[in-house]
């Protein structure tokens, strides 16, 4: 059987990793090193654990656990037919990753970049595989979600498209073709909103807790702008703003100071236990 | 103070803005999401040093801090016989 790679091992390599293995597939999950990987693989069994109380199927966390590996460093992906890469949405922190990818993994590797804002094609250009790199934008908690925004770059060929399109569909996952452009249609729209939210924040004129009620109440949503950021993690909106900001040259984009302080102070939402709410369980 | 309270307060300090007592559908407020299912699921587990079987892990268990306690209540008589 082929083996994915999944690289990064924060809350998206994380959702990936454990979506390919609950659907049969063998994961190698790498990261910079051994802790980050031993808390991936520990949050992967309680995830498994708690799918059905969170409407998911019933799963069994031990069978899924032993579908996936681990490796520190990129280079750990060499064997993979298809990696999907997952790290920080930085642009000097993902051009190192596909450079390393590009030298280690075989011709015929197909590289998918799991990002919520960075143009497909300037990622590509860092490689000399333009041809087999596709953007697919998942969304949080993976397993979850069944739809996904699907972005060939320019030069992604139709093979990869169509190798891409049938993971995908293994993975349970249906996919919404976007044209590469920055921030695809989800973030285009969410990333705003969450920004202008954290404005209201932070210029005193409404609480958080004011601002999602809002929008569970009046609108529907089942979870406001904020408890989105924290679900995502502050850090991830801010780096996402910030490439909207850099790439569009728009100052629509510019990233709320609230959001600026929040990254630096450590409170990035639910998986730091702090953001826009407490999440500890300390009482 | 008994586990009913701890798990009572442990929902208020989450959702200061709610009135919630203990025979209280908390899912069905409106703004308490499965995430939070998870949560609760671990206070519960970390606050009273109890292990919930995955055949306990279901919604109706965490419902109410009556459908709570009752499973600590369960769970620890468990404890206790073995």
């Amino acid at each position: 059987m082929t083996v994915i790679g999944v690289i990064g091992a924060g809350v998206m390599g994380v959702g990936v990793a454990q979506n390919l293995a609950q659907t049969g597939h063998e994961v190698v999950l790498v990261d910079k090193d051994e802790r980050i990987l031993a808390e991936a693989l520990a949050t992967i069994g309680r995830n498994a654990r708690m799918s059905r109380l969170m409407g998911g199927p019933s799963l069994d966390p031990d069978e899924i656990l032993s579908r996936i590996t681990t490796a520190v460093g990129a280079a750990g992906a060499a064997k993979a037919s298809l990696v999907i890469e997952n790290v920080t949405e930085n642009w000097d922190v993902k051009r190192e990753v596909y450079e390393t990818l590009d030298a280690e993994c075989g011709p015929d590797t197909v590289f998918v970049v799991n990002t919520s804002a960075i143009p497909i094609t300037k990622m590509a250009a860092v490689t000399g595989r333009p041809d087999k790199v596709i953007g697919v934008h998942f969304m949080n908690p993976v397993p979850a979600k069944p739809v996904v925004e699907l972005i060939p770059g320019f030069h992604t060929s139709p093979e990869t498209v169509q190798r891409t399109r049938d993971l995908l569909t293994a993975m349970g996952k249906k996919a919404v073709d976007v044209k590469d452009s920055c921030g695809f249609i989800s973030n285009r729209v969410l990333m705003l909103t969450v920004n202008e939210a954290a404005y209201l924040v932070h210029e005193g004129v409404a609480d958080a807790e004011s601002v999602d009620e809002v929008f569970r109440g009046c609108f529907g949503h089942p979870m406001g702008p904020l408890e989105t950021a924290d679900l995502i993690g502050v850090d991830t909106i801010l780096y996402s703003v910030e490439v909207l900001y850099e790439h569009y040259a728009d100052s629509k984009y510019r990233p709320c100071p609230l959001l600026k302080q929040m990254t630096d102070a450590g409170l990035h939402g639910r998986k730091s236990g702090r953001g826009f709410y407490t999440y500890t369980s300390q009482s | 103070m008994s586990s009913k309270t701890q798990i009572l307060d442990f929902i208020r300090g989450r959702y200061p803005q709610a009135e919630i007592d203990e025979s209280q559908d908390i899912f069905a407020l409106g703004f308490v999401n499965s995430l939070f299912a998870m949560e609760l699921v671990m206070f519960v587990e970390k606050t009273f040093g109890v292990t919930i079987p995955n055949e306990e892990l279901r919604i109706d268990n965490f419902r109410t801090a009556d459908a709570m306690s009752a499973l600590v209540s369960r769970l620890s008589s468990d404890l206790a016989v073995a």
